[in-house]
């Protein structure tokens, strides 16, 4: 893993996986999306409104494990001063922001025709919008000094501490009396049918996959604006 | 009730949100990397 950790290596790396990333996730997220839309069957309780599940539950899974990610990022920066885990805490943030928001918004579309409502401050709700937040904090705290390693410092704190929100969201379900589900998917098995259980899986890896490349990509930029002002230092200092 | 709104709006919010974010992290590398090549010369 360390091998990895060279920005070089990275950038060769990146370059070969990134067709792919982006090629493979707007396919699978494309199938898996027209597939939920126009193939799979309406719920028997919930009607079609079942069908926003296809966008909602990928864009949870994702902006939690992706939260997970930048929180071991940041743990790398710490104990190993890796330079691509603070790259990785600063270019998953705003991604991991972004899903947060489409779960909270989808949910909340979601909840009008199901539950009546927009939104209750029930447990699974109000964590996610907890952990929205915290995305907020660590993009907040990484551009607040100065002094840019002292920010990232604070951000990757952050985010470390912020992992206890973690199982509050798994969990909540379970500890409180919500409005929300309990989970459909568990290791031990799925209470979905099969013809909403496989497009759910594919737009989940295409949009896992999407959420990789922009990732990447993000990674490469701040690389990139990295060599830009360690150059332009170099020239005024032989200038001067 | 119809839930054709809400389905849209959902799929909409998603895709211009992910769709958005995808096109201008895009530009942006595009445009810090050229950056970086258009200096070397």
């Amino acid at each position: 893993m360390h091998a990895y950790a060279n920005p070089l290596r990275f950038l060769k790396l990146s370059e070969a996986l990134l067709p792919w990333l982006l090629g493979l996730g707007l396919l699978l997220t494309g199938i898996g999306l027209g597939i939920g839309l126009f193939a799979s069957p309406a719920d028997y309780l919930q009607g079609n409104s079942v069908r926003i599940m296809y966008v909602h539950v990928p864009a949870a899974w994702l902006a939690s494990s992706g939260y997970l990610g930048m929180a071991l990022a940041a743990l790398a920066a710490r104990v190993w001063k890796h330079p691509l885990a603070e790259l990785a805490v600063r270019a998953i943030a705003p991604v991991g922001a972004m899903f947060a928001a489409i779960c909270l918004v989808t949910g909340s579309i979601w909840g009008r025709p199901t539950w009546g409502t927009w939104w209750v401050w029930d447990g699974r709700l109000t964590s996610m919008l907890v952990l929205f937040l915290l995305y907020l904090g660590v993009i907040a705290l990484a551009r607040a000094y100065e002094d840019e390693a002292r920010g990232l410092k604070a951000a990757g704190l952050l985010a470390i501490v912020g992992t206890v929100n973690l199982p509050i969201i798994k969990f909540s379900v379970e500890w409180w009396n919500t409005l929300h589900q309990k989970a459909s998917i568990r290791l031990s098995g799925s209470s979905i049918h099969a013809d909403m259980l496989q497009p759910l899986l594919i737009s989940a890896l295409g949009f896992t996959l999407l959420f990789a490349a922009i990732v990447v990509m993000r990674m490469r930029t701040l690389i990139a604006e990295q060599r830009r002002t360690a150059r332009l230092r170099r020239r005024v200092a032989v200038a001067a | 009730m119809d839930h054709t709104p809400f389905i849209a709006a959902a799929y909409a919010f998603t895709i211009l949100g992910t769709g958005g974010l995808l096109a201008v992290s895009w530009i942006r590398m595009r445009r810090a990397e050229r950056a970086i090549d258009e200096g070397r010369h």
